[in-house]
């Protein structure tokens, strides 16, 4: 049989359950004697707890209580560092930590008992902007309150100020922004002196199984997770549930009984992590034919109270800051600092939406300085194959970004849309219109030597009614994995996809994939499930159980035959750095990532200058993400991307009161409504590439990247106007347009 | 503490009764009392819709519903949907076109896209959108939503 | 779920006397609930004092819409979805409708009703702007009296009103235009495209007589602590000519007679300034349909 999956839009293979209700989400969990947990928070953003007082009218006795000093070991919940506390004992570094769990199997009861509890604490002056934590009013996080400091240099830039045709500088900030998933965190966790097992919505078991190894100092063989469906994820699903898990494990082995921690909405937008706020300045040079002679980015990330995992952020946000464009003078300097918000944390795009949009902000910018159409800029300066980015790493694929640009200017129909757009807005009504584009690109896969490290494991196993299936801890959060292994498994086995299913996300179960996270599932764990299935089908052939050409049958017979007479049937693949790719984290040198997807984004925006309000009307995505494996799927995972990023680009304003959410609920959070978004139009081009399965390179945070400032540049054509901050709500946009009135 | 209501109604087509506490929500009665889970919340503030159910072929959010305000009321919820084995047009649209991703607002999104299509058979682009306004969907940007909508008003050729 | 669900007691009264009469008796302790959609936000997020509801959800008295020769009645009870479908209300007071159409999205038009739209006295309700520009009166009733009062007069202060204790609102009045060309307006500038919550809403009813504006009303939501009247504003364009209507005056006017504030959904700043130019936008409006009208 011919491989035929690969490539094909099969269906999701969770679908029907998910139709009909049946899907089974952490909250559909029946589990007897369940008692439910809750979290009293800190509500200042920094000071420190003098006393906490259970006040009276509530049955203490009955309620399960812990605090700090329940803890069996370290006061920690690990991620890249270990400064992040379990539960706060004596500092306070944020308004939402967490300082007593409750728990009790009467909801109502819970909720007055929260309310019972005082926490007393002496306030001192928070750090509350990146400017306060650069000035080091305060120093609230190391010597200096920086997490982690970058530094990437190419060639030199300083000599070419003074000789350039034309510099420009601008300063460019980016806002929070919720993920805004529509399950929230929950997790149902059961635990002993010796064992703890673990229920629920994530992104990544084996973080999970991690944070609470540490925190237990339990072998990891007496740990247990499971992923559970999963209503959404985008990064707001990474490292949170470590959290989470933590303390309903600890209140379930206190209890001695099962403990369910579900957030409402409102504490779930309000304690838990958000994209990177961000400011970025950029200081550019370009000859006299528009070709960029340098760039210097300062890149400033917002990294709230603890580290997390903000390194990492830094480092994908400083290594696109320079963008598709071939500039033989770069130098990014980068860093991330504390304040006293709760933690910021992974969002698709992880860094790099915000220095992309700062660049492809300021490339329209320059567009205008030079005189230049913005299309004809980029095109000027566009990355070739044999070209260096900013790292040092060559590109090495046939990479044809006018081809993705010429592409997007067809489908937007540039000139016409440029020329009807100089008509209307010429006729002076309040109806302005305007058309932008940026051109980008994301990294596949972990930054770095983030893949050697990881050292990710994924593979099948044979089933005794002939099938198999795959084993990896990837999970399924709506953006297709189940069904991209299955398609993968199946081609690389040459057998139907109704001979091969997904295991269950057990970390007792399946081996360490890694985290579902930084678009590396299809490229990176899809490739080590190829190369697994590969490896079966190989012993089958080699023990003459099976012989080629076969059929279905054939090959369920061979895996039964296998299975009886000569032991299991198993195959397990383990990343391999290709000999290729080399980096140099010191000099922050070298192939930040195995390979990129390429990508140019199309807007045609309407303004209507009596409310402010600018409404998509027309969205081009085209992008090449080498080959893509399922058509359909690949396609959602593009146009939920930018809904987010229009979202980002004009409506989604987390708004700050004393470092907590002012507006943690889905009225006051303005995501897009179905009403609010246009028709998205998805193109690939594909161009395989040997990293990934079947060539797939990745795809889901790309869409993050690049609608932001498309649309932002086509308000700027609409408006002849430079907005330099997102979101663009009307109320900004209206104070870029008018004067003010007194 | 108040006296439990006793709560008849009629569930997906079949009578049922549960001892409820009167300002119960019809979200938690559904879960909790009747065991359908189908049933989301993804807010409690009638913003998402992932709770809504037809009352009296009527969408209404779920978590908005006092459980007194449900007496001797007709409910349909995503459970009801499918005939047996056969899914509803609007289920196998979606299967179809990719209209579920992470799943969780798919239960309230079918049930607006049913209530829609049973009160505008042959519906607009723009009816379908405002049809789905009142539920959000974080995964898929509406696209495969909206082509799965009208490819259901396609099949069901005008009927509802 | 932070309300006391166990706590609570809900009493459903088969008829309008019924329950004002146990208003009557006890009228501080029954929070009147209806369709629910801000009534269970609150409870839902443990935001309500209350724990006894008079649901009156069951009541018929305050259902219907009844269109008399001179007036329409809008049962308190009526949903946005009727308000919405109502032929009538369609013609000749499309603000309404309008202002129905945008609240929330479809489940919240199915369950909402009127009643409670004014009843909870959120300056930013969608549609009180329309009920004042189509001079709607309010009928009140208690055990033992009822009466009418204008829109105009029922919200008084922040999320307040004019209802005394044992009172509650029954029925909504709409006068009927005898005859003769009228001009509506209305715009609500939302947070976004469905499920928003309004930042400023204009609300603009206009008679003309041989081009002149002789009666005028203009109702604003979401700019002061209630939704209110611009009076100024209205005498500043009475009788002005339709071919030469002051409309940057007009603007200034209505632009200082508001009194919006900054809050998490925008700003007092922006509130100001696009109820200006909604105003503007709509004397344009005026203006041309004026013109058009002319040339019949």
């Amino acid at each position: 049989m011919e491989p035929t999956c690969v490539g094909t839009s099969v269906l999701r293979r969770e679908g029907r359950d998910k139709l009909l209700g049946a899907a089974l989400y952490t909250a559909d969990l029946k589990v007897p004697g369940l008692l439910h947990g809750i979290t009293v928070r800190s509500r200042v953003p920094r000071g420190r707890v003098k006393a906490i007082r259970f006040g009276e009218g509530i049955p203490w006795d009955e309620i399960t209580v812990v605090t700090a000093r329940d803890l069996p070991g370290p006061n920690v919940v690990v991620h890249i560092g270990k400064d992040q506390p379990c539960l706060a004992s004596e500092w306070i570094n944020h308004p939402e930590e967490a300082i007593v769990l409750l728990a009790h199997w009467d909801p109502y009861l819970l909720e007055r008992a929260r309310a019972a509890v005082t926490v007393e604490v002496e306030e001192l002056d928070p750090v509350l902007s990146l400017e306060d934590s650069l000035a080091r009013r305060q120093v609230i996080w190391g010597e200096d309150n920086c997490f982690k400091a970058i530094r990437i240099e190419k060639g030199c830039v300083d000599p070419v100020w003074a000789e350039a045709a034309h510099v420009l500088e601008g300063e460019y900030a980016t806002g929070a922004q919720e993920q805004l998933y529509i399950e929230p965190h929950i997790v149902v966790a059961e635990a002993t002196e010796d064992s703890v097992f673990v229920r629920g919505s994530m992104q990544c078991p084996y973080y999970v199984h991690h944070a609470l190894v540490e925190l237990f100092g339990l072998p990891e063989d007496r740990v247990r997770v499971v992923q559970m469906a999963t209503g959404g994820g985008f990064g707001g699903k990474e490292d949170y549930p470590s959290m989470i898990a933590c303390h309903a494990a600890l209140l379930a082995r206190k209890a001695g009984r099962p403990v369910r921690i579900a957030y409402d909405r409102e504490e779930d937008m309000a304690c838990t992590t958000k994209r990177h706020p961000s400011r970025t300045r950029i200081r550019s040079a370009f000859d006299i034919e528009g070709r960029l002679q340098a760039l210097d980015i300062h890149f400033l990330l917002d990294g709230g109270a603890y580290m997390t995992i903000t390194p990492v952020v830094l480092s994908r946000g400083a290594i696109h800051a320079a963008g598709p464009y071939a500039c033989p003078n770069v130098r990014i300097q980068a860093r991330a600092l504390a304040t006293n918000h709760p933690p910021h944390g992974a969002f698709r795009g992880f860094g790099a939406p915000q220095s992309l949009f700062a660049l492809e902000r300021h490339m329209d910018e320059a567009a205008v300085a030079l005189g230049l159409d913005p299309a004809e800029l980029r095109r000027r300066n566009f990355l070739r194959k044999g070209d260096t980015l900013a790292t040092g790493q060559v590109v090495k694929e046939d990479l044809d970004l006018p081809g993705l640009l010429q592409q997007a200017l067809r489908e937007i129909h540039y000139e016409d849309a440029k020329a009807a757009c100089a008509l209307q807005n010429a006729s002076g009504g309040p109806m302005r219109r305007g058309v932008g584009l940026a051109v980008f690109m994301h990294g596949c896969g972990f930054t770095g030597s983030g893949e050697v490290t990881l050292a990710s494991r994924a593979g099948l196993e044979a089933l005794p009614d002939g099938s198999v299936r795959v084993l990896a801890a990837s999970t399924e959060i709506g953006q297709g994995a189940t069904t991209v292994f299955t398609q993968i498994a199946a081609d690389a086995l040459k057998i139907p996809m109704a001979l091969v299913t997904v295991a269950e996300r057990d970390t007792d179960r399946v081996p360490n994939s890694g985290p579902t996270v930084a678009s590396r599932t299809t490229m990176v764990v899809g490739k080590l499930v190829q190369d697994a299935a590969l490896a079966l089908r190989h012993t089958l052939l080699t023990s003459g159980l099976l012989k080629e050409p076969y059929g279905p049958d054939a090959f369920r017979e061979a895996v039964a035959r296998h299975l009886t007479e000569r032991g299991p049937l198993e195959a397990i693949a383990q990343y391999q750095r290709p000999p290729d790719l080399q980096w140099d984290d010191a000099a922050y040198r070298g192939d930040a990532y195995a390979t990129y997807a390429w990508a140019c984004y199309a807007a045609a925006v309407q303004v209507d200058l009596v409310t402010y309000e600018a409404t998509v009307e027309d969205f081009v995505a085209v992008q090449e993400v080498g080959r893509v494996i399922n058509p359909v799927m690949a396609a959602g995972q593009i146009e939920g991307g930018v809904a987010q990023g229009i979202g980002w680009a004009l409506s989604e304003d987390v708004r700050w009161h004393r470092g907590r959410m002012a507006n943690a609920s889905m009225t006051n959070y303005i995501m897009p409504t179905a009403m609010d978004l246009p028709p998205i139009r998805v193109f690939f081009q594909e161009n395989p590439h040997p990293a990934g399965p079947g060539g797939a390179k990745g795809i889901g945070e790309l869409p993050m990247d690049g609608t932001a400032p498309a649309v932002l540049n086509a308000v700027a054509h609409a408006l002849d106007v430079q907005p330099r901050q997102v979101p663009l709500t009307p109320e900004r946009l209206m104070e870029l347009v008018e004067v003010p009135r007194d | 503490m108040t006296d439990r209501i006793t709560l008849s109604l009629e569930l997906n087509g079949v009578p049922r009764r549960a001892e409820v506490f009167p300002m119960a929500r019809l979200l938690d009665v559904l879960r909790e009392d009747f065991g359908l889970t189908g049933t989301k919340e993804g807010c409690g503030e009638g913003e998402c819709g992932a709770c809504a159910v037809l009352m009296d072929g009527r969408l209404v959010n779920a978590c908005l519903v006092p459980a007194i305000q449900a007496r001797d009321a007709r409910i349909r919820t995503v459970e009801g949907l499918a005939r047996g084995e056969a899914l509803h047009a609007v289920q196998e649209a979606f299967l179809q076109h990719n209209g579920v991703q992470c799943g969780i607002c798919t239960p309230g999104m079918l049930l607006a896209a049913a209530d829609l299509l049973e009160r505008h058979p042959c519906p607009s682009e723009a009816q379908v959108r405002e049809g789905i306004s009142g539920n959000l969907c974080r995964c898929t940007g509406y696209a495969k939503i909206v082509d799965a909508v009208m490819a259901a008003a396609e099949r069901m050729g005008g009927r509802p | 779920m932070r309300g006391q669900v166990p706590d609570c007691r809900v009493v459903a009264p088969s008829s309008l006397p019924e329950a004002l009469d146990l208003l009557g008796r006890e009228p501080q302790d029954w929070r009147p609930l209806a369709g629910g959609t801000d009534l269970m936000v609150l409870f839902t997020a443990g935001r309500l004092p209350e724990t006894r509801f008079l649901d009156l959800s069951g009541l018929s008295e305050l259902k219907g819409i009844e269109v008399q020769e001179d007036a329409v009645l809008l049962g308190a009870l009526c949903t946005f979805t009727e308000l919405r479908q109502h032929p009538l209300l369609r013609a000749e007071f499309p603000n309404l409708v309008e202002g129905a159409r945008q609240t929330g999205a479809l489940a919240i038009q199915n369950r909402g009703t009127l009643g409670g739209n004014l009843v909870n006295g959120s300056p930013a309700a969608d549609t009180p702007p329309s009920l004042l520009a189509y001079g709607a009166e309010l009928e009140l009733r208690s055990a033992l009296t009822g009466r009418w009062v204008p829109c105009e007069a029922f919200h008084t202060g922040y999320k307040q009103n004019a209802l005394l204790p044992g009172e509650l609102l029954v029925r909504v009045k709409l006068p009927r235009q005898p005859g003769g060309l009228a001009f509506h307006y209305f715009r609500k500038v939302g947070t976004r495209k469905a499920q928003a919550i309004s930042k400023t809403c204009l609300s603009l009813w206009a008679r003309l007589e041989e081009d002149r504006l002789a009666e005028l009303r203009i109702g604003v939501g979401s700019v002061a602590p209630v939704p209110f009247r611009a009076r100024r504003t209205e005498e500043r364009l009475l009788g002005a000519s339709a071919a030469a209507l002051p409309l940057a005056e007009a603007a200034g006017t209505l632009m200082d007679e508001v009194a919006p504030i900054d809050d998490i959904r925008s700003t007092a700043a922006y509130r100001r300034r696009v109820t200006g130019n909604l105003l503007v936008q709509a004397l344009e409006r005026l203006a041309d349909w004026a013109g058009s009208e002319s040339l019949r």
